[in-house]
């Protein structure tokens, strides 16, 4: 297997080779090009409703400019911040000898599937000029109020809690998939553990980076609880606000055709880094099977796990600890709570099957687009995008559109909502996936094809079980972004339909706070345990 | 540590498991036998059973779920409930267009009504005549449900009620600068803003917005936040339904350092709104979708809204929740429902002057 780090040299050779790709693989892809280009002519129905003049009146509107520049700079801060302590928590995780390691790769994926509007609501609750932490730790001391948490820094604070663990897992499964040879080499020659990390694991890490970053910027952007709770006016409160006042759809319209570009521009600034597709090795980890040698953090152990539990503290344990609070306060104020445990089934039951149908869609669109790069491939790749970029309600609203006019039969029932998780996560199963992809030199699969294997047999022996890292924390990623997801769920589920998501929203938005709490940390609790399945780090093997 | 993991799952489910046993059934409090089947109500020929109804609702489930199980268990109908917000739910039925599957749609506020309005069908005269005529559409397509007030909510440590101008006008005065919440993008607070145009015409309402931002107010999504950040002291008064109140202090008892007060001087900041519904065109269960509407005005539903979600009957010989103030006592404008149908040019004018993008 070290062989792959001797004729590394070639490889970029091997991968630029241009070869068509199979039928079924095209046509695979195409099929999901067609089902999630459909928010996209949505919009476009929508937005040449409206004559060209309005459709400038729109975009023109003054206030418009200084939003865009605004959601810029919180995407690029956003993104930044969620990289790095991304990058420290996954190396931590995966590399080293970090104390609870199983514990610490479970507890800080679990912020994702806290709803942003719950997130910012309750730490406005903690830490607004007049919240708890001023009521309890300031007020004792004369201070009436501390510094104002509303604007860029509680925005991008409680977006960068909800949305670093797209960066995080998708860097963990490279991290997984990427063997150390290339590490250990470093460390023969007598590199230390900073440099070896700066100039060996984090070059190597690059795809992932660009990967999950672009999920948490998509993220961003398309984010409206958060946004709207902390007074940060971006590009989707914008569109929102254009719903919420009834008579707008067109300009909701030409506002999102806006956005689509802006996702757009991002998609290529991440994807130049993809383009580079510099480092391809096979996957030793996987393939040994055995768990190799972690490096010893010796001293570095407490600030190591300083970081873990303070992340871990400000991500999940005092949204939760609010949680408990305002259940405890509502069950002695006489409260009547709810049952959940139908709403709690429901939600695993679609988020689980929103994950399969997720993973299994991602793969041909990621081999064609990492496999087989090209001008179709490309655009495909592409607009797999938008459904994460675009705010949930402006695709619910599409797939209401097609929905009722096109399939009538299938319009409100579970295969809907599932085929509306698809379009909307498509992306988010894609990142890890094609990061993971990019590991696996093309040159083993090539191996299968001259040892006579047909390439589905080539790709469902060989690089499917490569991938495993990436498939699982795609899963993982997509069952949490699931689990919290609140237009479609609301607008295209079958009626009737309830889940933890739309308990927390029914119950929050009238100020219920108890009979909010219970779903919301059933929320957390239920989603822990897959992923203890899909992520949990495997105990290390004893040496 | 892993294993506190599971003991801090195990915690949490047994929680769970005794919300479960602590909700009360339903049907064991509303005995159902009381609700008196409404006398005007279309008798369905009951051949074919009670039948069907879609409602999509824009109030939330945690407001009227337990009364459209009541109305589901006193008629037999099979209900089936799409809830979301107002907005979201308008839009949804808009296009859905003639497609959609709902048979009739109970809105939080009169201007998502009216977005779907050209959907309605127009209702019977002895529907429409429970309500006073200006708690319904002119045309007959909609009608009013509960109302609710528009309320100064104001934080109790930093304002006494006496403070209070008499009425909005007073608070562009520069000694409300930065003290003052609103959430402009609220279906409610835009109703109010059309009522003013009405009111004191186009210039004064213009006067009043520009007066407003520039003492600088805080902005919130929606009344929610609103009433929370004016328990909180986070600002000193806000411009909200009355309602919401109750619920917090509901939750946090009676410390919440909020309360309501209705202005004196009557004018837009003293109206009272609706809740509403309206039956779509061509509705497969329209029959039905009739009767939950008389249901809906029966006293026993007037009294659920009096009495759980703190909202106004709108029917004669229903009692006001005891913490509201009676309707009687409020200095509210004489608005039509008629009048406040030009939501476009409130926009324009929200826009015109920043308050909305």
């Amino acid at each position: 297997m070290s062989t792959t780090a001797v004729d590394f040299g070639n490889k970029r050779v091997v991968a630029r080779v241009r070869r068509r790709p199979p039928f079924s693989l095209t046509l695979a892809a195409s099929l999901l090009g067609a089902a999630v280009v459909l928010p996209v002519i949505y919009l476009a129905i929508r937005t040449f409703e409206a004559g060209s003049e309005t459709l400038a009146d729109i975009l023109f509107r003054p206030r418009v400019a200084a939003i865009i520049l605004r959601s810029f700079v919180l995407v690029a801060i956003v993104s930044a911040a969620s990289a790095v302590l991304a990058l420290a928590l996954g190396w931590l995780i995966e590399r080293t000898d970090l104390p609870f390691r199983r514990l610490w790769s479970i507890v800080t994926v679990l912020p994702l599937v806290i709803p942003s509007y719950i997130m910012a609501f309750l730490f406005i609750s903690v830490f607004a000029p007049r919240g708890m932490v001023q009521r309890i730790f300031a007020e004792p001391f004369g201070i009436q109020e501390i510094p104002s948490f509303y604007g860029l820094p509680g925005a991008a604070i409680v977006l960068i809690l909800v949305s670093y663990p797209y960066t995080l897992l998708t860097v963990r499964a490279a991290l997984r998939g990427s063997g150390r040879a290339l590490e250990e080499a470093s460390r023969t020659l007598g590199k230390g553990p900073w440099e070896t990390f700066f100039r060996v694991t984090l070059p190597q890490l690059r795809p992932a980076i660009a990967s999950g970053s672009l999920l948490v910027a998509l993220y961003t952007i398309s984010d409206f609880g958060a946004v709207s709770l902390l007074r940060f006016e971006t590009f989707t409160w914008a569109i929102y606000v254009q719903y919420t006042s009834y008579v707008d759809r067109t300009a909701a319209a030409a506002l999102s055709i806006v956005l689509v570009g802006f996702a757009i521009v991002i998609f290529l600034a991440t994807t130049r880094v993809h383009g580079e597709q510099a480092f391809e090795e096979t996957h030793q980890a996987e393939l040994g099977g055995a768990d190799q040698s972690s490096t010893p953090l010796g001293r570095w152990k407490y600030p190591a796990l300083a970081l873990c539990s303070l992340t871990t503290f400000v991500a999940l344990v005092i949204p939760m600890a609010v949680l408990l609070f305002w259940l405890i306060r509502g069950v002695s104020a006489g409260e009547e709570l709810g049952i959940v445990w139908g709403a709690a089934i429901n939600s695993a039951v679609v988020s689980g099957s929103a994950a399969t149908v997720a993973v299994v869609a991602a793969l041909p669109v990621v081999v064609l687009a990492v496999r087989y790069p090209g001008f179709f491939s490309s655009a495909i790749d592409r607009v797999s995008h938008m459904g994460f970029a675009l705010p949930g309600l402006v695709i619910a609203l599409a797939l209401v559109f097609f929905g009722s006019r096109l399939v009538p039969a299938l319009y409100q029932t579970h295969a809907m909502l599932v085929f509306a998780y698809l379009v909307l996560f498509l992306p988010v199963a894609m990142g890890p996936l094609r990061s993971s992809l990019l590991q696996v030199n093309p040159r083993v699969e090539e191996a299968g094809r001259t040892l006579g294997k047909r390439p589905l047999q080539v790709f469902s022996t060989i690089t499917i079980p490569l991938l495993r890292p990436g498939i699982l924390a795609g899963g993982a990623l997509v069952f949490l972004t699931a689990m919290k997801e609140l237009p479609a769920t609301l607008l295209l589920s079958p009626l009737d339909f309830g889940n933890l998501a739309t308990r927390v929203w029914a119950a929050s938005s009238e100020a219920f706070f108890a009979q909010a709490a219970l779903p919301a940390l059933l929320l957390v609790v239920i989603s822990a345990i897959p992923m203890m399945f899909l992520i949990g780090r495997r105990r290390t093997a004893q040496a | 540590m892993f294993r506190l993991l599971i003991g801090l799952i195990g915690v949490l489910l047994l929680i769970a498991a005794v919300g479960c046993q602590g909700r009360p059934d339903p049907t064991a409090t509303s005995a159902p036998t009381s609700v008196p089947e409404p006398t005007t109500a279309p008798r369905v020929a009951s051949a074919q059973g009670p039948g069907e109804l879609v409602v999509y609702s824009g109030r939330s489930e945690s407001l009227v779920g337990p009364i459209i199980e009541q109305f589901a268990d006193a008629t037999g109908i099979d209900v089936s409930v799409k809830y979301g917000s107002t907005s979201e739910i308008a839009a949804t039925i808009l296009e859905e267009g003639a497609n959609s599957p709902a048979d009739i749609f109970f809105a939080q506020d009169p201007g998502g009504l009216a977005a779907v309005e050209s959907m309605f069908a127009t209702l019977p005269n002895d529907v429409l005549s429970h309500v006073p005529a200006n708690f319904r559409s002119p045309d007959g397509k909609w009608i009013g449900l509960s109302g609710r007030a528009r309320v100064i909510v104001y934080n109790t440590d930093r304002v006494s009620p006496g403070d209070l101008p008499s009425d909005l006008r007073g608070f562009t005065d520069p000694e409300w600068e930065g003290r003052i919440g609103w959430p402009p993008t609220n279906g409610s607070f835009q109703a109010m803003v059309t009522a003013m145009r009405v009111i004191w015409g186009e210039t004064e309402t213009r006067a009043w917005l520009e007066g407003i931002q520039a003492n600088n107010p805080q902005t919130y999504p929606k009344n929610t936040p609103t009433v929370a950040a004016a328990g909180a002291g986070e600002i000193d008064v806000g411009f909200v339904n009355h309602y919401y109140l109750y619920r917090f202090l509901a939750e946090e008892g009676e410390g919440f350092a909020a309360r309501n007060a209705h202005l004196t001087g009557g004018g837009p900041g003293a109206m009272i709104l609706v809740a509403g519904a309206g039956v779509l065109d061509g509705a497969d269960n329209s029959e039905n979708a009739i009767k939950f509407i008389e249901f809906m005005l029966s006293t026993v539903a007037q009294q659920y809204f009096a009495g759980s979600t703190y909202e106004y009957p709108l029917i004669e010989g229903v009692n006001v929740n005891r913490l509201l103030t009676p309707l009687a006592d409020i200095n509210a404008p004489e608005v039509d429902m008629a009048d406040l149908g030009d939501l476009e040019g409130t926009l324009d004018l929200l826009r015109d002057t920043g308050v909305l993008p």
